[in-house]
């Protein structure tokens, strides 16, 4: 285990380097003046002159040549230190501890809503396969699967906000504003986590072991809580790390419909601004955050079920 | 039996009643993003929410009233202003405010990009408690206006750090900031100490929604109570919900072309006379605008003193167009697109799609432009490729807004584009009359006659070329009354709203 945690620690020391390198090297390709862009996104469409423009050339030094400003970056991130957004003019750590902290929220949220809908229901529908639940369990989660993360967004809103006059449409600030994002996003989520415990499920009940369990007289809650539960544990856990990739994908386009400030938000704003100390620093803490939950899913999956690094 | 009436009647209720109850705070919704706390890049969302305030205000109209300064006067050679503060002023931080503290905060605001660093400005000094003077290198008419610009907002000295860059925002405004969360939303409270009175409602709140679906959707169901900037398809349909007003303005926004006059197809006025000729305005407007109708000269009615009565309008007129280019030499080839001497007429025309109306726009022209035998390939990219490629000569034609009304006098705009030339307006164009009269009124000189000589003169030599007048729209909830759409947007009312009885 310690061996597979050094190797996360070199694998987040390679992201960094590559991460930042790579998102420096397309900043500096996107075609157009990079000063008109900063102060156009500064100042407003508007107010963008040649002599903003300089003005923001000679402030930010833009004409010194890249590789010294992407060797000043890198030492200032051995000291921890992101830089300042060139845009706003406040530390990146500090916009995206904002940014990247709403988006972990609604994922957060999100991730747990699907929990409480998802893997019950696929538990129940595994015990049980073939039957009707199983059944439509099935066309349910195909259908949610299917529609794409804007429209059931949008229906959502409809139907809850505009019909039923329930919850706020969109924004952000309050803890009523957390519900539809999270739960257009958990939907989805939950339709895949529910087919995966299913066959799970299906697969340990119809297996060996579950049958000796029964034959010495185990009853069905017995036999789910001592040897159905971890089966189904390990091959959850690891797939609710691949969800949370796909979280954070979702999350872009969830931000944008319900005007929610997240890291998508952010990150997009910044490549049109040419903010590249914030595209960096948004890129790198996402390449670590990838690296990082990787570790604890290692992590988890080997508590769930230790017998691998037994062997 | 009673109990299940009553939880239906409940149902039906909810079902039917899209709007909720007001929950004490008028929730503003617009596409603006908040970029910090300095009047520099985001002082549009500061004026509007009534959290800091100018010097001098303008109305509905576009006239000059009194702000935190109630009398202003030039001296006799014009290189001297003088403004007299209001008495009683306090900022957010309950220091007051003095002719000492606005003097530092205009001072900061001229040494960054916008209009008042363009005025001709030597010194922002106080002179006592209450006069602060504006000192010139040559006379300069609309200064006042310049001050009511929301770059010139008077934040506290405590505000600015040593470098003079905003560090907190402390206004004298109705509104106190309370929370500031960057880039969408930001909290206020009613100022207990403001100068005009206490505002009748005690909290606001702003929050930048860039989907104009989604700020129409929160229009609809009723958790926004002022919603800014509303797509043209959404506009028709919020008509129909009864529990929003649905208002619109026309705006001293134009949608125009920018013509690189230097350009050996367009350097004829006749060659320009004839792209716009080709524009079938109305339709445009209609079709894809939703506006009621085109612009058929630079600048709209609203602006009164600058609406020429006198100029005749731009016209639809293919025929006329084709007749004029022919005139000039051109001849169609053989796929229909003009030469002239072995060279096509061919344009590349850039736009950009920060608001969505300009790609869409531009595919229209595109169209038309075909229909009179001009070839034009467009380049929808990022806004400040005008600016870069008209510095560089390699602008062909620009289709692009501007505002000209970020003062309510169009001077500065005119001053900063077409005097002779500028990133927004005149490319290699230069007439002298039109110059000479735009530095006269700039200089307090000339009136009504010479303003409409000047617009009859990019009327006639078209350095640009004016397709439609925009109009600003809102969704205002029927809980709040005082409500403005206010055309050069810098108010929405909110410090004199109410909620409805």
């Amino acid at each position: 285990m310690t061996k597979a945690l050094g190797y996360r620690v070199l694998q987040a020391l390679m992201v960094a380097l590559i991460v930042g390198l790579l998102t420096f090297l397309m900043m500096e390709a996107l075609p157009g003046d990079m000063a008109f862009r900063i102060a156009a996104h500064r100042y407003g469409y508007d107010a963008v002159n040649a002599a903003a423009a300089e003005a923001v050339r000679s402030e930010l030094n833009l004409d010194r040549p890249a590789i010294a400003a992407f060797g000043r970056w890198f030492v200032d991130l051995l000291r921890l230190d992101f830089g300042t957004s060139v845009i706003s003019g406040a530390p990146v750590i500090e916009e995206i501890r904002h940014q990247l902290g709403a988006s972990l929220q609604l994922a957060g949220i999100a991730l747990m809503l699907s929990l409480l809908i998802g893997p019950p229901l696929g538990l129940l529908a595994g015990l049980r396969a073939g039957g009707w639940l199983d059944r439509g369990l099935l066309i349910v989660s195909t259908a949610l699967r299917s529609v794409p993360q804007f429209l059931m967004g949008l229906i959502l809103i409809v139907l809850v906000s505009i019909h039923l006059g329930w919850l706020p449409a969109a924004g952000y600030g309050k803890a009523s504003h957390f519900i539809l994002p999270a739960l257009t996003l958990a939907l989805g989520l939950a339709a895949a986590s529910a087919r995966i415990t299913r066959d799970a499920m299906a697969g340990v009940t119809a297996s060996p072991f579950y049958a000796f369990g029964r034959w010495k007289g185990l009853s069905e809650p017995q036999m789910l809580r001592r040897h159905g539960l971890r089966h189904i544990g390990v091959a959850l856990v690891t797939f609710l790390g691949l969800q949370f990739a796909m979280l954070v994908e979702g999350v872009v386009v969830i931000e944008a419909i319900f005007g929610w400030p997240g890291i998508g938000h952010a990150l997009v704003h910044a490549i049109f601004g040419r903010d590249v100390p914030m595209v960096q620093g948004t890129a790198l803490l996402l390449g670590l955050g990838f690296v990082a939950l990787n570790a604890l899913v290692d992590l988890a999956a080997h508590w769930i079920d230790p017998r691998e690094s037994r062997a | 039996m009673l109990s299940r009436l009553l939880a239906s009647a409940a149902l039906t209720a909810a079902l039917t009643s899209p709007a909720l109850a007001h929950d004490g705070t008028v929730d503003v919704i617009a596409p603006f993003e908040i970029k910090g706390t300095d009047p520099a890049t985001s002082g549009n969302v500061f004026i509007k929410m009534d959290l800091a305030e100018t010097l001098v205000n303008a109305d509905a109209q576009g006239r000059l009233v009194p702000g935190l300064a109630t009398e202003w006067s030039p001296s006799e050679d014009g290189l001297e202003w003088r403004f007299l503060l209001r008495e009683g002023v306090k900022f957010h931080d309950g220091t007051p405010l003095d002719a000492e503290a606005a003097a530092k905060a205009l001072t900061i605001a001229s040494g960054k990009p916008g209009l008042l660093e363009t005025a001709p400005i030597t010194e922002i000094a106080a002179d006592g408690e209450r006069t602060l003077v504006v000192r010139l290198s040559e006379p300069f008419a609309p200064l006042p206006a310049f001050l009511s610009e929301y770059r010139s907002l008077i934040l506290a000295p405590a505000a600015y750090d040593a470098a003079g860059k905003v560090t907190a925002l402390i206004g004298t405004g109705a509104y106190r900031l309370t929370k500031l969360a960057a880039p969408l939303r930001l909290d206020a409270v009613a100022f207990a100490d403001y100068w005009g009175g206490t505002p009748a409602i005690e909290k606001a709140s702003y929050q930048a929604v860039g989907r104009a679906e989604t700020r129409a959707l929160m229009a609809e169901s009723g958790d926004a109570d002022y919603v800014f900037n509303l797509d043209p398809a959404s506009l028709a349909r919020l008509k129909g919900v009864d529990s929003l007003d649905v208002l619109s303005v026309p705006t001293p926004r134009a949608l125009l072309i920018k013509v690189n006059a230097g350009h050996p197809a367009l350097k004829e006025p006749e060659a320009r006379r004839a792209l716009s000729m080709a524009i079938d305005r109305e339709g445009l407007a209609h079709a894809i605008l939703r506006y009621p109708a085109g612009a058929d000269q630079m600048l709209p009615p609203s602006l009164a003193e600058w609406h020429s009565k006198t100029v005749a309008p731009l016209i639809h007129d293919p025929e006329g167009a084709r007749k004029i280019l022919a005139d000039l030499g051109w001849t169609p080839g053989t796929d229909g697109v003009l030469t002239r001497d072995g060279n096509r007429f061919s344009l590349t025309l850039l736009t950009y799609p920060d608001r969505p109306e300009l790609p869409l726009s531009a595919a229209v022209l595109q169209q038309m432009f075909a229909e009179i035998g001009v070839e034009v390939t467009i380049d929808s990219t990022n806004s400040s490729e005008v600016p870069v490629r008209h510095a560089d000569g390699s602008l062909d034609i620009a289709l692009f807004a501007r505002n000209f009304a970020l003062v309510p006098d169009p001077i500065g705009t005119f001053l900063t584009d077409y005097a002779p030339v500028g990133d927004w307006g005149a490319m290699n164009w230069d007439n002298p009359e039109f110059s000479g009269i735009i530095r006269d009124l700039a200089h307090g000189k000339g009136g009504q006659a010479e303003r409409d000589r000047a617009i009859g003169i990019i009327q006639t030599e078209l350095p640009v070329i004016p397709v439609a007048w925009y109009q600003q729209t809102a969704a205002i909830s029927k809980h709040i009354t005082g409500a403005v759409l206010d055309p050069y947007e810098r108010s929405i009312g909110l410090k004199d709203m109410r909620w409805a009885e």
